[in-house]
């Protein structure tokens, strides 16, 4: 008698563990991403991460004081402790959502998309994201974020067991100044070497002035195919403000441009002054001998980058910048 | 620091010159893409544009459970997509200020001289301290066009800019640019 009981026990309480892994599977599981989902997006909206603000910082500093680009900056910092306080998106123009994913093997990218355009969904009713996607052909606003190609959304497959998601908000002002050069470039004597390169560099940060809420920042790729070369120059943006770049020759290149581009007088907001440009980052992609192509990926002061490594639950487990 | 105030005029925009950072107080109009091609395609604006500023935004806005509109993030938008149009508006319709960003071109700043008008520039990205200056909103129009492109009434409380373009042809974009040309010469 006292053994079946047992059994009997032993047996109830199996199934119940299998249900409530289901429940939890079907219900925690998805709900408990989106809501990680939505912190990330309200902390890229509205916080810059520490690397730009201590570059836009250091930068404010060295302007005179009581010019018109001392006085842009102290306006920027004001914003950038505002936002934080309120939580509110730091610029209205809360851009193209692109998000990065590294993931193990065996990852469900279905599920985490359709997971990822619910958050987004959220994120814009709750106003950390304006309704900014625009139908192309019929000017439509869903007022969703969602669309074709909306959010930009790229995985990769890694080899440690979390998943990392990263995620920058590119506003449109930077990106409509955002250019690609073809080398040689007659106009400005750029042939295809690394001087070549510079000059089409410098030449975009000239013609930027004024129109993407400098100062900026620079993701760049040297190479690659049109689609391929925007594409690694705008994943450049990734990088901390203050790292080096592992390429010698590069990190070179990286540091005089923002030397040199510091020279333009440009200054923040293209007022006049010293901050022209807080950093610029380098990559290099093969190119087929007849292409040289140069894409110079240009962010606003307002650098909305962050990231997140999710635990097994994909809860939160630590922010990335 | 200058101050502007409600009502606006060409007299009072006419004292203002290039490098003056000034504090605006009274009324906004934004107005950006859609509301410039609107009236340029001959269409009459929803409110009357007389004397009032126009500013290129596309703000957030969240609506309350009465129906009341806020802005949370209210920063400018590139400019110069309105330079085909700008013109005109200053002209037939007497607006006497435009806030954006990046400045404009030489038809802007020739209508700027000609009936009396100034460019002002807000800081680019500053939504929040920018949103922080907007007490109320007053009026919505073009609602159609969606909500960023829709014209907003605002009323405002000493909203920072600095004069860029002023009413006597002189450009603060000019000069930076001649000078940071002159500088790219050297360095190329």
């Amino acid at each position: 008698m006292a053994k079946k009981a047992a059994f009997k026990k032993k047996a109830t309480k199996k199934v119940s563990i299998k249900k409530v892994v289901k429940v939890v599977k079907k219900l925690n599981g998805p709900q408990q991403t989106i809501e990680s989902l939505l912190e990330l997006i309200r902390i890229t909206s509205t916080v810059v991460p520490d690397d730009v603000f201590k570059a836009i910082e250091r930068n404010a500093k060295n302007e005179e004081k009581n010019t018109t680009a001392d006085y842009a900056m102290g306006i920027i910092k004001e914003n950038i402790d505002l936002a934080k306080y309120k939580s509110q998106p730091l610029c209205q123009d809360t851009g193209t959502v692109i998000f990065y994913i590294y993931h193990p093997a065996g990852f469900h990218q279905t599920t985490f998309k359709e997971l990822i355009k619910k958050s987004v969904t959220l994120a814009t009713k709750k106003g950390y994201l304006r309704q900014n996607s625009v139908n192309s052909l019929t000017g439509e606003n869903a007022g969703t974020n969602l669309g074709e190609g909306h959010p930009s959304i790229h995985f990769y497959e890694h080899k440690g067991s979390e998943v990392e998601v990263k995620l920058v908000l590119k506003g449109g002002g930077c990106e409509n100044v955002s250019a690609q050069y073809s080398l040689p470039n007659t106009a400005l004597s750029a042939g295809r070497d690394l001087e070549g390169v510079r000059k089409v560099i410098i030449d975009a940060v000239y013609k930027a002035q004024g129109k993407g809420c400098g100062p900026g920042a620079l993701g760049v790729c040297v190479g690659g195919d049109r689609a391929d070369s925007a594409y690694y120059a705008k994943k450049q943006l990734l990088r901390k403000l203050d790292d080096s770049n592992p390429n010698k020759d590069l990190d070179k290149l990286e540091k005089e441009i923002v030397e040199t581009c510091n020279k333009l007088g440009i200054g923040p907001m293209g007022f006049g002054g010293k901050t022209t440009l807080l950093s610029c980052k380098i990559t290099s992609a093969n190119r087929v001998p007849a292409s040289f192509f140069v894409t110079i990926s240009y962010m606003c002061w307002a650098f909305r980058r962050q990231g997140i490594v999710m635990n097994k639950n994909f809860a939160i487990k630590k922010w990335l910048y | 620091m200058k101050k502007l105030d409600y009502p606006f005029s060409v007299e009072a925009v006419r004292k203002l010159k290039v490098g003056d950072m000034v504090l605006i107080t009274g009324k906004l109009f934004t107005g950006r893409d859609a509301v410039h091609k609107y009236l340029h395609d001959g269409n009459k604006p929803p409110v009357n544009l007389k004397n009032q500023i126009i500013y290129h935004c596309g703000p957030v806005t969240m609506k309350d459970k009465n129906g009341k509109w806020t802005v949370t993030a209210a920063g400018p938008t590139t400019s110069i997509r309105e330079e085909p149009y700008q013109w005109e508006v200053i002209r037939d319709y007497g607006i006497v200020g435009v806030i954006g960003k990046g400045g404009m071109g030489q038809k802007t700043l020739d209508a700027c001289k000609e009936y009396g008008c100034v460019y002002l520039h807000a800081v680019g990205g500053a939504a929040q301290v920018l949103a922080e200056k907007i007490k109320s909103v007053d009026g919505l129009f073009l609602e159609e066009f969606g909500l960023p492109e829709a014209i907003w009434e605002l009323s405002v409380v000493d909203f920072p800019v600095v004069v860029t373009m002023d009413a006597h042809g002189n450009s603060l974009h000019k000069e930076v640019e001649a000078h940071s040309k002159e500088m790219m010469k050297e360095i190329l």
